[in-house]
């Protein structure tokens, strides 16, 4: 499937800024055998002084910039195109949850997709014993490592609310998990919280939805801004399971790669320092339109 | 025996504790002692200091110490208590007896820790490049993988021919059978150095004559050569090389600007620092310095909050674009603090010998990762002689507030049993084995007694390898307990001396003769923060002394019984600086003071010792008199002697302070100030409105009664005060006086602003101080003085603008 993606993120601010750096993770990745990066073009406005493009530790490509002139705002535009590739064979057999400590413990790989990064508290999301307790409730030991994560996700889809209102992006996963509310990025932290408890390495992983559904499917929660949802590791041969709990599926042709991390930290599509005074107000806009198969 | 009785006191002064100090001390059992060896024997290298020490009476070690302490007092030492709001300082606890460590005993220490710097870095470009240690299984990934100071930005990111160690320090201790022991690196921003330069001049009041013979080895050699590896690491001369500090709030940050100020660098903060294009620039009054080389007192999670740490208010946004570009050099690299990592000893020993095929020759303290199963079940089995703690912390688990257990007994942790904690949480979990130390001489109460001790050693990278800073710096425990648990924070520091067998060299720090012709030093670009801090000092200062002339004036007319309107007027004019007269001395001046002390607080690198004494002294007079001083005369002589210091202070920096762009703005800073309040006072005083009197309190409170006397021979009128105070160039208490001292220092300035143009402050002051050149005593009235009186403060915003952003 060939999709052709359009989003815009704004910064407005209340007065001028004097000076301001950012760093931008919005290109859908390039990641072999799954999706292709046909074509990507990112615009930045004010026209920055510097621009540096280059590829972070897990191999997401982020934009650097920065702008020495006073300016009221910043705009940040994609324009791409990608083909998202069928799995040509079925996963290898994921290991049974009892043999991933250990098959964890044996890894000597510190490479980008080794599941070690994904296995303690990271700066978004802490270790929460609810959390721990909610996902040992909802799995059992005979299972494999993807029954367990799928069990999880469910669950956890089946306790919480979505409501865009509820949180912003700097409300913590613990009062989100403890409200039962929140949108994908809450869904997310919540969910690797709960597997890195139970000992499966989980990360996050942000990108886009089609923004319209294919006949006779319900439209995706989350399709109208930047998305997020969660991978987790199931050993060696099975690789990563990628599994969106605001939607309760596994990720599919509809959800397309912009990068991955530890949590949203690692990831957010934009980060910045201002020199300058007053508040500020962000607006997204997101279109995802598939052309077809290929 | 009758020789001893009569004749001592005469020929040789004795303490109280007897003969010889040694004679008294009395080592802890079973536990070794730097002083005394285990057979009950003064060490030889010992001798010189115990016989100087106890020829001298009690009378005489208390002047020898005061000596010390006063020289620490004076240089205004302390350590900064963070988070406190109130940014309390405390005095700097000093233990006057150095510890003295044979040459010999030093050499072993010394080949130790090369070897283990080196092994360090070795680690680091590892950890930071192929990972070769942990696909071979020398190290646990997830041990690293998991940790904090861990920091992926810096994968792959140090230019290949940069060491990431430049300066590193060590925590040492020694082992009941007399060996030396590491029990922790510091690598990340290690602090002290400037802690161990303080603690020699002090020990060198205390023992002048001694220190002169002992065959001390000398520091000064240790930091020149560091200063020249810094400057060594420039590629550009016209570039700078700085601290980086974290700031005043910080618990070292006095040690960082005395190191500052001692090698002559800038000490810079985050936010004094931008990066444009890949490079990185500190912010000054004449524009952006180029910064190539930053040592870095700040640790590395807080030092860019695009990358590192997002909450970070410290730190600088791009330093890491600046360091991926190569354009800076860190020293200690960026994420060097992974070396710190309490569990990586456990693998140190290994490591050695895997990369350089040789055992460590200082061992570190015996050190279990839980992670592997071997590794628990031995601690698990000698748990009640082990401290148990966080795996990834990078200070001793009793440091800190996670988790952890000493010698079986748990602390913060929910759980009541050892054993099912650790089990529970072994790969995070790391075990040392508890370990004693050795003890020390310190002086108490006329005799000397044991104390536990640690040294603290420091490495810089010199152009042949790595140099040790000879001694200098040694924790001393508080109590007698000799575990190195016993040593929190706080205790004591104390000097250590390296003594050798013959002479030392004393290094100089005057350069060869040259063949060059000498070329006078460029005077260094000034901050913009620390211009705008010395710019507010100045204000804050002349505000200080405007205040209390106004007290003055006040508590004099009212033990003369003046009438309520002119005491009110006083009181009115105290109202506009915000000084309530709530007791005799008020709490608004207080306030103004601090204000003045808090500026020069933030920029100790650049202000001298005597002028900071001058300002603390000040303060302090402050307070002590606020306790007692009652209304009228004796508040009137109070503020009086509160003057003459102020005076003093501005005096201190108007003859001592060189001319540099820093002494403009102070000098800015008060010039404004005092035209901004001789212009309200005359706009209120010299209205006609104003109650008789007032003309006279103005001239009282200008200092300008003589000179009016002298020149007009009669009494005070409207023209005559305004002529006096306003208009007279001649009369520094006037206006005019001060807009020409603003307008003389910012033709100074200006001569290097970075645009061509004239800045709005310069036209501001040229306005100004026209206008009072051509206004006559008839022109200039309250209207006129109003309006001055708003164009004098709209100067400091435009001033701000000019320079300070």
């Amino acid at each position: 499937m060939i999709y052709d993606i359009r989003l815009t993120i704004a910064t407005d601010y209340a007065g001028f800024a004097s000076a301001g750096r950012h760093l931008v993770c919005v290109m859908p990745r390039d990641l072999g055998g799954e999706q292709r990066l046909i074509a990507g073009l990112l615009n930045l406005h004010p026209a920055p002084a510097h621009r540096h493009d280059r590829v972070d530790f897990f191999g997401n490509a982020v934009v650097e910039f920065a702008i020495n002139a006073p300016h009221q705002g910043v705009e940040v535009s994609v324009q791409a195109r990608i083909e998202k590739t069928a799995p040509s064979a079925a996963p290898a057999p994921s290991l049974p949850l009892s043999a991933l400590a250990n098959a964890v413990a044996r890894c000597r790989d510190m490479g980008p997709d080794s599941p070690v990064h994904f296995t303690a508290a990271s700066p978004r999301v802490p270790l929460d014993a609810s959390m721990t307790r909610f996902a040992a409730a909802h799995i059992t030991s005979d299972m494999t490592t993807a029954q367990a994560i799928i069990a999880v996700g469910r669950a956890l889809h089946g306790l919480m609310r979505f409501d865009p209102s509820a949180t912003t992006v700097d409300t913590p996963a613990s009062e989100a998990f403890a409200k039962r509310h929140g949108v994908c990025q809450d869904f997310s932290h919540i969910m690797i919280a709960c597997l890195r408890g139970i000992g499966i390495p989980a990360g996050y992983v942000s990108g886009y939805l089609r923004t319209q559904p294919p006949q006779g499917m319900p439209r995706l929660e989350g399709a109208d801004a930047m998305h997020a949802w969660v991978r987790a590791w199931c050993g060696p041969n099975a690789g990563w399971l990628a599994f969106d709990p605001t939607n309760d599926r596994v990720a599919d042709q509809s959800h397309i790669i912009v990068a991955h991390g530890r949590d949203y930290a690692d990831v957010s599509p934009i980060r910045g320092i201002l020199r300058g005074s007053g508040g500020q107000k962000s607006r997204q806009s997101v279109d995802v339109i598939p052309l077809g198969e290929t | 025996m009758s020789d001893d009785f009569g004749s001592a006191p005469q020929t040789r002064p004795v303490t109280s504790a007897g003969r010889s100090l040694f004679d008294s001390y009395r080592p802890l059992p079973g536990v070794p002692d730097e002083l005394c060896d285990a057979a009950g024997h003064m060490r030889p290298v010992w001798a010189p200091l115990i016989e100087h020490l106890s020829a001298m009476s009690n009378q005489e070690v208390a002047e020898a110490f005061g000596r010390g302490e006063q020289h620490l007092a004076d240089a205004g030492v302390f350590f900064r208590k963070y988070g406190d709001t109130n940014a309390a300082t405390r005095d700097w606890p000093y233990s006057p007896v150095p510890v003295v460590l044979a040459q010999s005993d030093w050499d072993t220490i010394t080949e130790g820790l090369m070897q283990r710097a080196d092994l360090l870095e070795q680690i680091a470009a590892d950890l930071y490049g192929d990972n070769d240690l942990i696909a071979q299984g020398h190290l646990p990934a997830e041990l690293i993988a998991a940790n904090p100071e861990w920091l992926r930005p810096m994968v792959g990111a140090q230019p290949e021919d940069t060491p990431y160690l430049h300066f590193c320090a060590f925590e040492l201790g020694r082992g009941p059978d007399g060996r030396w022991w590491v029990l922790q690196d510091l690598t990340d921003a290690p602090s002290g150095a400037g802690f161990a330069l303080e603690n020699r001049i002090a020990t060198t009041h205390v023992f002048p004559e001694l220190y002169a013979d002992a065959n001390v080895r000398r520091l000064a050699g240790f930091f020149d050569t560091f200063r020249t590896t810094l400057s060594g690491l420039k590629s550009d001369a016209n570039s700078a090389a700085a601290i980086l500090t974290p700031g005043p709030l910080t618990d070292t940050y006095y040690e960082q600007a005395y190191i500052a100020r001692y090698l002559g660098l800038p000490l810079l903060e985050g936010g004094d620092l931008t990066v444009q294009d890949g490079r990185l620039n500190a912010r000054t009054v004449k524009g952006p310095l180029p910064v190539e080389v930053l040592w870095r007192r700040m640790d590395s999670v807080w030092s860019d909050p695009l990358e590192l740490r997002s909450d970070s208010q410290l730190g600088t946004p791009g330093l890491m674009s600046a360091i991926r570009h190569g354009h800076v050099t860190m020293v200690n690299a960026l994420g060097a603090g992974v070396l710190e990592t309490q569990a990586l000893m456990a693998f140190l020993p290994a490591i050695s010998r895997a990369l350089t095929g040789a055992d460590l020759k200082l061992p570190n303290v015996a050190t279990w990762w839980c992670g592997g199963e071997k590794q628990l079940a031995h601690v698990q089995r000698h748990a009640s002689r082990m401290m148990i703690g966080p795996a990834q912390a990078t200070r001793m688990p009793h440091e800190g507030t996670a988790p952890h257990a000493i010698g079986g007994t748990l602390f913060h942790s929910e759980d009541s049993q050892v054993s099912t904690w650790l089990a529970a949480n072994a790969p995070s979990l790391m075990a040392k084995e508890l370990v004693t130390l050795s003890t020390t001489p310190v002086f108490e109460n006329g005799a000397l007694v044991p104390r536990p001790m640690t040294l603290r050693v420091f490495l810089a990278r010199g152009p042949n390898g790595w140099d040790v800073m000879p001694g200098g710096f040694a924790r001393v425990g508080a109590g007698q307990d000799a575990s190195a648990v016993s040593m929190r924070r706080g205790g004591a520091v104390a000097d250590v001396w390296v003594v050798a067998d013959t002479p030392v060299a004393t290094p100089t720090l005057l350069p060869a003769p040259s063949s060059t012709p000498f070329q006078r030093a460029s005077t260094e670009a000034l901050p913009s923060r620390a211009a705008d801090n010395l710019f507010w000092l100045g204000r804050y200062i002349e505000r200080t002394e405007g205040q209390l002339r106004l007290l003055r004036a006040y508590h004099g007319r009212r033990s003369e019984g003046a009438s309520g309107v002119l005491l009110g007027t006083i009181a009115g004019q105290l109202s506009v600086h915000g000084v309530k007269i709530d007791t005799p001395l008020p709490q608004g001046l207080c306030q103004t003071l601090s204000g003045a002390v808090n500026a020069a607080s933030q920029i100790r690198d650049r202000f001298s010792v005597d002028g900071w004494a001058a300002l603390t002294d000040m303060e302090m007079t402050l307070k002590q008199m606020q306790k007692t001083a009652r209304f009228g005369d004796d508040a009137a002589l109070a503020t009086g002697v509160l003057l003459r210091k102020a005076v003093g202070f501005a005096g201190l920096t108007q003859d001592n302070m060189y001319r540099t762009a820093g002494w403009h703005f102070l000098t800015m800073g008060r010039a404004l100030e005092r035209a901004a309040m001789t212009t309200s006072l005359l706009a209120r005083w010299a209205d006609p409105a104003a109650p008789d009197g007032a003309l006279d309190l103005a001239l009282e409170i200008g200092d300008s009664m003589i000179v009016h006397r002298q020149r007009y021979a009669t009494i005070a009128s409207r023209d005559s005060v305004i002529d006096l105070l306003a208009l007279d160039p001649a009369n520094p208490r006037a206006v005019r006086f001060q807009l020409d001292v603003l307008l003389d220092r910012v033709t100074g300035l200006t001569a290097t602003a970075p645009q061509g143009y004239m800045t709005d402050f310069e036209r501001g002051v040229r306005t100004l101080q026209t206008s009072f050149a051509v206004h006559r005593v008839e022109t200039l009235d309250t209207k006129a003085l109003n309006a001055a009186l708003s164009e004098v403060l709209a100067l400091s915003i435009t001033l701000n603008s000019a320079f300070l952003q």
